[in-house]
């Protein structure tokens, strides 16, 4: 077992997946628990879509994906966050209807471009190998980038995730800050998207967040507790991956289920119990 | 001696005025009730004296080196926040972010202020527990040691007692009442309690789109008004 391990580490990409995907999963179990709380969940999803094509779109003219995707990305999550807040379209069917929108136009992208191949499958489900050696370097900086932002305004965040009226009247920008939320969050999702997958990035930012919600009850226990629940999950998932071939993304989601119906299962037992010593 | 004071105000919502013409002023100490049906404004006028909503004519004037971020706000609740995953503590704690600045951190004095607002509301002993597992009473006490957090000179409250029962609602305007008295904080109040909030009021404002009385409480009692509120009550 410890042989097929070390092995399994020796290879540099199998390392590079590790150690990045890691560092995507932590930045999105942080961010995931204020977008959750503030019912943003829909735009972290609708975000992955939009990365989806900005993806292809970026492969079809053999330009860089991430320094492509990035910024198209970030700006979409502006957009999605006004759209949300006005009240002309129904905030949630808009983010649907852009979601599915970039989807198509992705899948558009690509046939034309390259044809329907493996790569598509790739996109949507995500690979092992998704990560090489020059994404390496930029996609650790920007994911340590996430987290020392996400560090020094902790305390805000947690604001206006509670309350922004009241945040509001304390002088803090509680627009500047939702769009740093959504500012990072889109980083995060273009980050986890090649290894993870399109279609599967979003629960990297729901069901960490979900799972620690069901047992702990202070901000800052939930926050912990996703972070380790979302790193355990892609280590076992990418480990999965790997021994089974299964395809990473859903690996790395399987495990988060398991966590997710576990920690269920415990609070329900915790429940039926006669509440006792409280 | 004027803590806040609105001249000709007129608030609307796409172009819709929902209150026109108020003029009305609160000095230092002054506990002030709104008071008036739903749908008359209070709210309204409530979230322009907090900042939250731009006046469309008329003004808002701060007098005593009142700073529009040292006003301590309680909103109404949300259904979000009844459940919201946080300590008491972390929540109290937020009341003092107008004095972070520029720190990303609170640091002791913050901390102690925190300290002093949970004393303040007897909660000490509810610090740890999570937020969505106390009782509406207990919930709103915690509003209410933000907002004390956040101000030593006005606080404003949306219905605080809004869905408590008649015994826990006298508890919580016992002690708003006693911050007022005690601390010298002054207080604007929304409230639909005339027994137990309007009596213990030093000011009343009653709204119904535009202002039906302003004054002292004695006087309120007197008008036509006043007693139509009271043999409510009675009846």
């Amino acid at each position: 077992m410890i042989q097929e391990i070390a092995l399994m580490l020796s290879f540099p990409f199998m390392v590079r997946a590790f150690i990045v995907g890691s560092l995507v999963a932590l930045c999105a179990s942080l961010l995931g628990v204020s977008l959750v709380l503030k019912r943003y969940a829909m735009i972290g999803d609708g975000l992955s879509h939009v990365g989806f094509a900005a993806l292809a779109f970026a492969t079809a003219l053999d330009l860089d994906p991430i320094r492509v995707s990035i910024p198209v990305t970030v700006l979409v999550a502006f957009l999605l966050l006004r759209i949300n807040e006005s009240a002309a379209i129904r905030g949630d069917s808009a983010v649907a209807m852009i979601s599915v929108g970039s989807l198509a136009a992705g899948v558009l992208i690509i046939s034309v471009s390259t044809g329907m191949t493996t790569d598509v499958c790739n996109y949507m489900f995500g690979t092992i190998l998704a990560m090489s050696k020059s994404d390496v370097t930029l996609s650790i900086a920007l994911s340590v980038i996430v987290l020392i932002l996400y560090f020094i305004f902790y305390n805000r965040i947690f604001l206006i995730t509670f309350d922004e009226a009241f945040a509001r009247t304390t002088g803090i920008r509680v627009d500047f800050y939702n769009m740093l939320l959504a500012g990072l969050t889109a980083i995060t999702v273009v980050l986890g998207m090649r290894m993870i997958g399109a279609l599967l990035i979003s629960s990297q930012l729901i069901l960490p967040a979900l799972t620690a919600m069901r047992l702990f009850k202070s901000f800052r226990a939930v926050i912990v507790c996703a972070a380790i629940v979302s790193i355990v999950s892609f280590i076992a998932g990418l480990s999965l991956s790997y021994f089974a071939a299964t395809p990473a993304g859903a690996s790395v989601v399987t495990a988060q289920l398991f966590f997710f119906l576990t920690f269920s299962l415990i609070r329900k037992i915790r429940q039926a119990e006669p509440a006792r010593g409280r | 001696m004027t803590l806040i004071a609105c001249r000709d105000l007129t608030l609307a919502y796409d172009q819709q005025p929902v209150i026109a013409g108020l003029t009305f002023s609160v000095s230092p100490g002054d506990y002030l009730c709104i008071v008036g049906e739903n749908g008359s404004g209070k709210s309204t006028l409530v979230k322009a004296l907090v900042g939250l909503k731009t006046p469309s004519e008329g003004e808002i004037r701060m007098g005593e080196g009142l700073r529009p971020t040292e006003i301590g706000y309680l909103p109404q609740q949300s259904e979000i926040q009844r459940n919201f995953p946080a300590s008491v503590y972390e929540i109290v704690l937020s009341g003092c972010m107008a004095y972070l600045g520029k720190r990303p951190f609170f640091g002791s004095a913050e901390r102690k202020r925190a300290e002093t607002a949970l004393n303040r509301l007897n909660l000490s002993g509810l610090k740890n527990r999570p937020y969505g597992e106390l009782s509406g009473g207990q919930q709103q006490r915690v509003l209410l040691a933000r907002a004390l957090c956040a101000t030593s000179k006005l606080l404003v409250l949306d219905e605080p007692a809004a869905g408590l029962d008649p015994l826990i609602s006298k508890d919580l305007y016992r002690m708003i009442k006693s911050v007022n008295r005690d601390e010298k904080i002054t207080v604007i109040m929304i409230s639909h309690d005339v027994q137990n909030a309007v009596a213990e009021a030093s000011h009343i404002l009653h709204l119904n789109k535009k202002p039906l009385f302003f004054g002292t409480t004695e006087a309120y009692l007197e008008t036509s008004l006043g007693k139509l509120y009271r043999e409510g009550i009675a009846a």
